[in-house]
């Protein structure tokens, strides 16, 4: 009988449940908060509301608001695994062992990276573009709103099942990037790493289709006149990404499925012997990682821009140049991927090949900075929180740089690579570049998509702990690195000395931390006086592009009329021109229906993700039949558009024009 | 607060945090700046040059930041305007061209440091070079002397000013040799073989790991590497020669087994051939059951 | 009264262009995916050429395939991508039944494609060479693998597209359906040559 059952559940059984104290609290505490969630939600008789209004929606602005909902949550999630470490590092010195085993420890490492880069940092990338991209170029959603929400869900559900990790069973042990042979069965024999490559499968996938989407919005959905070189530079850089996304990502996939393929059916594409070939994979895995950095940094480069130009309220300076730099660093990111592995031993000519194509990215990148500079340059600078962000992303994001420009020379990589400095290098490009642009992003959009803006006090507060306390908990990084000190230790030897910079490497985390509340207390104390910061105008921060020329929040349409561009930054000129354009009347809308399809794709994708990573072949068959007849029922069915008649515009657009009809 | 006193706050704290860290790092070891080897003095000199030459364009960067935006914050009404300045020829190819100048400037310097500085590449000298062969395991270092037929685990020394080959395999998943005090690391893969040369002109006990993550045990696959005179060193080998420890073929499957936290051992009497051998095993199919 | 009718028929007509935009977006970006699926298809290439000499001990490219066999199964996925054009001629030109029987004949032909690539897996496998044995096996059936299942769905799409088709008519949908389908199986008619010539032709000649 236990046999039977055994057989059923294939690998899965008792033992996979929590059995450390650590993972158990966080097992139980987070299920309590789900519990906790549900039980509010059924109180409030929200689950029709929760259903039609959410996970069935196709609107973009809702669905950017559930992503950033989902990143949030899973920042939080990747912020603890830092402070663990941060923890751990600090005392596990000589005798003492820290409080997590060697295991638990690399398990902790390997989710902080996965998480903070796939779900953290991708989930508030796609957020804001689903939030602001279509308004900004005056569409009225995205090219394939069915495919939005598919998106959404895919990635929604690889992060819960990279939740499930944590409850059943057992992360991935062996680094972010899971390098085989380490990551393969016969050195990580359990199921972490199959939890590590299925989430990433499912979330990945996502990301690819909302690459093609974005890719085809901006490029077939723009306002009439508005023509590319008249975009926004959000827009320019969010192409630029996506056609990152676009060609980086199929790599990403492969590379997954072969890993996949040698765990589950035996192959060998990365055995140590058997014919095997782990480097291919390091190669594979970062043609894919390098370009992933700019799909991630890109979409912030962008937020500056519009951010440090509102703020000015100038022009950007030198558009062109802008555009430029984004597609040389398009082109460039794709040629640098193995500066990631110099110690490989590749050769001089190669290493010093890929060497200077690194250094070369550092020109356009320098660019855009004094492109921002003399933006504001004779500008009328508002240091709002977005610009603080701003301001410590120039200093720390410039350190960095020059950190990089160290490492790309092949011979000081050699001293340098897999380093507590490399570590340093890249956090201070994530965080400040990537982490600090999409925090002014949300602070910026914040008033367009819930129509009041947030806590400017708290949201300064919450800027300088994190600038503060990043420097704090990073530049010990940097000497440690110098020091010898290598990334991923759960341990060290307490002659070498390093304890006291890991102390003060914790009080910075502790700092960050503080932010992190603040940032949160700003979200509550926001929403609870939100009548006192209430944008009646659609533009409260006397903005230039067309995002705010429509109401806040905007109705589900976006644009009652579509905007006419006949220039860059055209709300800014429409608001400083005399002639006012004549209002066109209404005309019937054609809007997306709201379907469950998408949730069911995630949903059947977690099935099939789940079924493989305990063998649980029944369960395979089930998930994979679901997701094909989900697929062929939401092909086949009818008409998937509804109509928004004139009169029901009328009735949303006349009270907010005065009054007036159009 | 009036402004004098809010720099005073931003700047005090950096200053006291500067010093104190100059205070603290003045006595301890910080190996890539303080290298004991000729490699590894060159690695630090590179990374002066480097910083030097991107001080160019950061120290303008960090000074122009603070300037404009303190001349042209939104308070100061009698700083010029001009919302509709957006483009300057000449600026712009300043700062694509300054940049591009120094970054040529670093690709040569990048491109002679990569061929001078190539680990693959022998030290010239007119000692005669030692050479070391070297296996990541299961969590622990295996040096062999394979002319000397001896073998050491965590820990192996080396005469001052000779040039050092390492020969470098892993007989497990992929680690990372690393000797920051001499310069320079390379990756240890399985069926592979990897080479690195280093000399020491200091001599001194130094530490190394495994800068690659490989499992639990991989935090206690650290390494002592003791630089000495040429009559310590012949004295340590002989040493060893006379270890109780044979490693046979036996002896290292025992070794190669998983094992964390290992202590120094020594062994003599290593056959010809092992380092060969273990790099062999992941290239083709085991035909005779005794091999390792 | 007139006028409201001159409206309705603009915003109708509005409504037409609109849906010729919707189409246009489709296909653009049906292109990217395939597009994406290349860039797919160009990594399982390269690992096929990293690995295809490490047959750790294994027999080769040389001794394993047979030419003749895999020429056989080119014709007639060639065949079938050419009945496939003529079934979106037909739809063209509205001729419902034309479509199903040449749908019918791309399906039939997919099918047996299907069939001899999956004969030639189980007689790899049955001879000792399935792919455990080495990389580039492993990189074989993964790659030819990965063809075969897009054919696999290409199969499931023409089944749902000729079953429609018998339950209702020839509309813009169908005919949007049927130019990516059009689209998609030209794709993987492009991605067999190359494998062909990379894996059967290349190999057999032991290159």
């Amino acid at each position: 009988m236990m046999n039977n059952l055994a057989n059923i559940l294939g690998k899965l059984n008792v033992h996979a449940l929590p059995s450390s104290p650590i993972t158990a609290g966080a097992v139980i505490g987070g299920s309590i908060a789900v519990l906790a969630v549900i039980a509010l939600i059924t109180y409030k008789k929200r689950w029709t509301w929760l259903y039609k209004e959410w996970i069935t929606t196709t609107n973009h602005k809702k669905i950017g608001v559930m992503y950033i909902i989902v990143a949030v949550l899973m920042l939080l999630r990747g912020a603890s695994d830092a402070g663990m470490m941060r923890l751990q590092q600090a005392t596990s010195v000589g005798s003492a062992h820290g409080l997590l085993s060697p295991n638990m420890f690399q398990q902790v490492v390997s989710a902080h990276g996965t998480i903070m880069i796939f779900f953290a940092g991708m989930g508030l990338m796609f957020g804001l573009i689903n939030l602001v991209l279509p308004l900004m170029i005056g569409a009225r959603d995205v090219a394939f709103p069915f495919m939005n929400s598919t998106s959404f869900w895919l990635f929604a559900f690889g992060a819960v099942l990279i939740n499930l990790s944590l409850g059943i069973g057992e992360f991935s042990a062996a680094g972010w990037l899971a390098y085989p042979p380490l990551s393969e069965l016969k050195y990580s024999p359990g199921v972490g790493v199959d939890y590590w490559i299925w989430s990433l499968q499912i979330a990945g996938i996502g990301s690819l289709l909302s690459g093609i989407n974005f890719i085809v919005t901006i490029l077939k959905m723009r306002a009439p006149g508005m023509t590319l070189m008249k975009m926004p530079m959000f827009a320019w850089s969010v192409l630029g990404a996506m056609t990152l996304v676009a060609f980086a990502f199929p790599i990403l996939t492969v590379t997954l499925t072969l890993l996949a393929l040698d765990r589950t059916l035996g192959m060998h594409f990365f055995s140590a012997g058997y014919g095997g070939n782990a480097m291919m994979y390091i190669n594979l895995i970062w043609a894919w990682g390098h370009p992933e950095v700019y799909i991630l940094i890109l979409p912030a480069f962008g937020i500056f821009s519009e951010i440090v130009s509102t703020f000015s309220s100038k022009r950007l300076f030198g558009y062109k140049s802008m555009v430029w730099a984004i597609w040389a660093i398009v082109f460039l990111s794709y040629g640098v991927w193995l500066h990631h592995f110099f110690t490989m031993g590749a050769g001089a000519n190669v290493n010093a090949v890929f060497g200077i194509a690194t250094m070369l990215i550092a020109v356009p990148t320098g660019v855009k900075i004094f492109n921002w500079l003399f933006t504001m340059y004779r500008g009328r600078i508002r240091f709002t929180s977005p610009m603080i962000w701003f301001m410590g992303f120039v200093f720390l994001f410039t350190m960095g740089g020059v950190a990089g420009v160290l490492m790309a020379v092949p011979p000081i990589d050699f001293q340098l690579h897999n380093s507590l400095f490399l570590v340093a290098h890249f956090h201070t490009m994530i965080v400040s570049g990537v982490l600090f642009g999409y925090f002014a992003g949300i602070t910026y959009w914040f008033p367009k998509t819930f129509g009041f803006r947030l806590n400017e006090k708290l949201g300064k507060y919450a800027a300088y702990c994190w600038i503060v306390g990043f420097i704090l908990a990073f530049l010990p990084l940097y000497i440690l690195g110098i020091m010898g000190a290598t990334r991923r230790m759960d341990h060290y030897s307490a002659s070498l000395g390093w304890q006291p910079l890991f102390i003060v490497a914790g009080i910075g985390a502790s700092i960050i931390f503080i932010g992190l509340g603040l940032q949160i207390l700003q979200v509550i104390v926001s929403i609870w006086k939100r009548n006192e910061t209430k944008d009646l105008s659609g533009d409260p921060w006397s903005a230039r592009t067309l995002e705010w020329s429509t109401t806040s929040p905007p109705p589900e349409y976006n644009f009652a009329l579509l905007p006419v561009v006949n220039q860059r930054d055209a709300y800014w000129a429409s608001k400083h021109s005399k002639t006012k354009t004549e209002n066109d009347s209404y005309s019937p809308i054609y809007s997306p229906k709201n379907t469950s399809s998408g949730f069911f794709i995630g949903l059947f994708s977690l099935t099939i993700g789940f079924s493989i990573i305990w063998h649980i072949w029944w369960l395979l068959i089930i998930g994979f039949l679901g997701l094909v007849l989900t697929i062929i029922l939401r092909t086949t069915s009818g008409e998937h558009e509804k109509v928004i008649t004139v009169s029901q515009i009328e009735k949303i657009e006349i009270p907010l024009n005065g009054g007036t009809k159009a | 607060m009036s402004k004098k006193s809010k720099i005073l706050i931003i700047l005090l704290p950096i200053i006291l945090i500067l010093a104190v860290s100059v205070w603290y790092l003045s006595g301890q070891n910080v190996a890539v700046l303080q290298p004991a080897g000729v490699i590894g003095q060159k690695e630090r000199s590179l990374i002066f040059i480097a910083l030097i030459l991107s001080a160019v364009v950061v120290l303008p960067v960090y000074a122009l930041t603070i300037l404009i935006a303190w001349k042209y914050r939104e308070g100061n009404t009698s700083a010029k305007y001009t919302p509709d300045w957006d483009h300057s020829r000449v600026l712009e190819t300043i700062w694509w061209g300054i940049p591009l100048i120094i970054i040529t400037i670093l690709s040569v310097i990048t491109w002679n440091s990569s061929h001078a500085l190539d680990p693959y590449q022998a030290i010239a000298s007119k000692v005669k070079p030692i050479q070391v062969q070297v296996v990541a395991l299961d969590w622990k270092w295996l040096f062999i002397y394979p002319k000397q037929h001896i073998a050491s685990v965590n820990k192996f020394v080396i005469p001052l000013n000779t040039p050092i080959s390492f020969n470098i395999t892993s007989d497990t998943v992929m680690n990372s040799f690393w000797l920051p005090n001499l310069g320079g690391q390379i990756y240890a893969m399985p069926g592979m073989s990897t080479t690195l040369h280093l000399m020491a002109n200091k001599a001194g006990s130094y530490y190394g790991s495994s800068a690659n993550i490989s499992g639990k045990g991989f935090s206690g696959m650290n390494f002592t590497a003791d630089a000495v005179s040429s009559n310590s060193y012949n004295s340590w080998i002989s040493s060893l020669a006379k270890s109780k420890s044979v490693l046979n073929l036996n002896n290292y499957n025992k070794l190669a087994l998983p094992s964390t936290y290992n202590r120094v051992s020594y062994y003599k009497n290593v056959p010809d051939g092992l380092f060969e051998n273990i790099i062999m095993k992941y290239m083709e199919p085991i035909t005779n059951g005794s091999s390792i | 009264m007139s006028s409201d009718i001159e409206t309705i028929a603009i915003k109708q007509a509005a409504h037409v262009a609109e849906k010729h935009e919707e189409d246009s977006k489709t296909l653009f970006g049906f292109w990217l995916y395939l597009m994406t699926d290349c860039v797919l298809f160009a990594s399982l290439f390269a690992t096929y050429a990293v690995l295809h000499n490490n047959t750790f001990g294994g027999q080769s490219a040389h001794q394993l395939f047979s030419l003749p066999y895999a020429l056989t199964e080119t014709l007639i996925l060639l065949t079938s991508s050419f009945t496939c054009g003529l079934a979106v001629l037909a739809a063209q030109s509205k001729r419902k039944n034309q479509v199903i029987s040449w749908l019918s004949v791309t399906f039939v032909l997919g099918i047996s494609f299907l069939s001899m690539e999956l004969t030639e897996f189980s007689r790899l496998a049955a001879s000792n060479n399935s792919w455990h044995r080495s990389g580039f096996l492993s990189s074989f059936f993964t790659l030819v693998g990965t063809h075969g299942l897009h054919i696999t769905i290409g199969l499931l799409w023409m089944f749902v597209m000729i079953f429609r088709l018998y339950k209702g008519s020839i509309g813009r949908t169908t005919i949007r359906q049927l130019t990516l389908f059009s689209l998609f199986w030209h794709f993987l008619d492009v991605i067999w040559i190359f494998i062909f010539t990379i894996v059967y032709l290349l190999g057999g000649i032991g290159v």
